[in-house]
């Protein structure tokens, strides 16, 4: 397990209840109440810290390693029933980003989402979840797909951003996204959207229209990520917590400027501290909001959907 | 020998009495050619010895795409509003004060209608003076008006893009312009009106991932920076050096993401030309 510097705390008093639990374990003497002391502590530290998150400290468990990840969540929702579907059918298979056919319960959907590495080298094969040109025609093809067949669409966030690389300016890195942003205003099947992860700008969106958008409780969704931010308007890497704060990321600030539709709550700790209790969640919501999404006839879902982008802004008139 | 001999030694003219320059008189274009403004603007703001497009406004586009300079604005009072209270090393409000100071303008882009060659156009027309052409609430907004106005009066659209992507200080209410603007062009195509996008310099960021790059034909000027990541990210990133050409029109026309680059003398008569073609009607002389 790994722990960020503000979970310190926590890791201090988990590593004394193990001693504890070792030492009662290994004596005679009774630490049952000492134990319980330090157990009852530390659920208490743990609501203090996750309570009062600053943007910044959501951004870094949105990057936690032990987090879990696209590929995660579809195995655990669909209960070996996932089929992964490979290729933009032009140049290559983009190994960020990942699709195919999978269940829940009876109801087919067909997912899409960015995939990031667990260790070093499955991280360089994902490119870090930042997807080429490829990965977002790749998805664009199968959301194509679900759509001639009714199947609807769940579409997983977690992007660093789309890759800026040579190779993907010149097949096109702007015109993909573009296309696939447009496609998705219009797609006559629902799509539900999920930013589990980082939800970073133009890459992120990419994948990130739908009828519902939803946000884990730590994940964070922006026009750039707080580094960037800082580097670009306060010219140095060093102001990235109030760059944070200033973006507005957080789910609940996305909430109340309505560019979200709802929060997905997580275990305290975290999506990675009780991945099971994460992924039932998940998959209630998703569940949830397919039985209101699929009484609406496909006109009337595009027309509420484009309502609903159309709506986004502040302005004077 | 010199016929002509000081007889005094250094400048003795007074500062008072030296003769000024006036600003503006003349443009120097990135290879160093010179060129005189009032010749400048009749060239269509292009220096006529190295063809370099000079950077222009939607004052500039208008002038050279509507007959007679006579169109109407639409929407031109929509101003932002700073629904995030954001501050930088700058508070927003004040950015936005100081542009509307600097510029005499309201926002980054202006949206109209007029005749072009005698029939109607749409033309909604970024304005990089303006916080660098950045995207944000009231540019989304006014992109939305004019295609709406297209649709509802069957009007072909043409977007002028020139802007570094979308505007910060609106963060994810700027990202969701993408979305808005691009779900309207999805309605424009449902209604079978052409939509142009020209490619102006600069072309990035948010505006390359939405509108500019999803015209029924993508057109750009000579020279202009047209990409996604912006230069710099991209030599960072991969630690690659980047080809001479890289986000060029030429490179995006190469690499098939234009249909074609045009001067902007020409303007005029290619987006008409097309559009006579497209619609199947009478060409225009």
């Amino acid at each position: 397990m790994e722990y960020l510097d503000f979970e310190l705390p926590i890791k201090e008093l988990e590593e004394q209840l193990d001693k504890c639990m070792v030492i009662g374990e290994e004596s005679d003497i009774d630490v049952t109440d000492t134990c319980k002391q330090i157990e009852k502590k530390l659920v208490q530290t743990k609501k203090d810290i996750y309570k009062n998150l600053t943007a910044w400290q959501r951004v870094q468990l949105s990057r936690h390693p032990s987090r879990p990840y696209t590929l995660d969540y579809i195995n655990a929702l669909t209960e070996g029933t996932f089929l992964e579907l490979h290729g933009d059918r032009s140049v290559k298979d983009d190994k960020a980003m990942i699709g195919g056919l999978g269940k829940i319960g009876d109801q087919s959907f067909m997912f899409v989402g960015q995939q990031k590495g667990y260790n070093t080298k499955t991280r360089q094969y994902r490119n870090f979840g930042m997807a080429n040109p490829e990965g977002y025609r790749k998805a664009l093809r199968l959301m194509k797909s679900a759509e001639k067949f009714g199947i609807p669409v769940v579409s997983f966030v977690d992007t660093p951003g789309a890759y800026p690389g040579i190779e993907a300016e010149e097949r096109g890195q702007g015109e993909a996204i573009a296309r696939n942003i447009m496609e998705m205003t219009r797609l006559k099947v629902p799509i539900i959207v999920i930013i589990v992860g980082e939800g970073a700008s133009g890459g992120a969106l990419g994948i990130g229209v739908g009828d519902k958008v939803l946000m884990l409780e730590n994940t964070w969704y922006s026009v750039i990520s707080p580094e960037s931010c800082s580097s670009i308007l306060w010219r140095s890497w060093e102001y990235k917590e109030q760059a944070a704060e200033a973006l507005k990321l957080t789910a609940p600030d996305m909430k109340k400027l309505h560019l979200i539709d709802s929060i997905i709550k997580e275990p305290l700790g975290g999506a990675h501290s009780d991945r099971e209790k994460t992924f039932a969640t998940v998959r209630d919501s998703i569940l949830t909001h397919f039985e209101e999404l699929k009484k609406l006839s496909p006109k009337d879902l595009v027309n509420q959907r484009m309502d609903k982008y159309s709506n986004m802004g502040v302005y004077k008139d | 020998m010199a016929w002509f001999k000081r007889k005094e030694k250094g400048i003795q003219t007074s500062t008072e009495e030296k003769k000024d320059t006036p600003k503006g008189l003349w443009y120097k274009s990135p290879t160093g050619k010179i060129v005189e403004s009032e010749e400048l603007a009749k060239n269509f703001y292009v220096s006529p010895e190295d063809d370099y497009h000079v950077r222009i406004g939607s004052k500039e586009y208008f002038e050279i795409l509507f007959d007679d300079n006579k169109f109407k604005e639409l929407h031109p009072n929509l101003t932002s509003k700073d629904p995030l209270r954001f501050e930088d090393t700058k508070k927003y409000v004040d950015r936005l004060k100081d542009a509307k100071a600097k510029t005499g303008l309201k926002d980054a882009v202006r949206t109209a209608v007029g005749k072009s060659k005698g029939k109607n156009l749409v033309v909604a027309c970024m304005d990089f003076s303006f916080i660098g052409g950045s995207m944000g609430s009231v540019v989304g907004e006014k992109i939305a008006r004019a295609i709406d106005h297209s649709i509802e009066k069957k009007i072909p659209f043409l977007m002028i893009s020139k802007s570094g992507g979308a505007r910060m200080m609106e963060a994810a209410l700027s990202l969701m312009q993408l979305a808005k603007t691009s779900a309207k062009l999805a309605q424009l195509a449902e209604a079978n009106i052409p939509y142009i996008s020209l490619c102006t310099d600069p072309t990035t960021g948010g505006t390359t991932a939405s509108y500019a790059m999803l015209g029924d034909i993508n057109i750009g000027e000579p020279g202009a920076l047209i990409g996604f990541a912006g230069p710099r990210v991209v030599k960072d990133t991969t630690g690659k050096d980047l080809p001479e050409d890289f986000q060029t029109s030429e490179f995006l026309l190469e690499h098939g993401f234009l249909d074609f680059i045009t001067h902007r003398r020409d303007l005029k008569d290619k987006v008409n030309h097309y559009l006579d073609l497209i619609l199947n009607q009478r060409l225009r002389a």
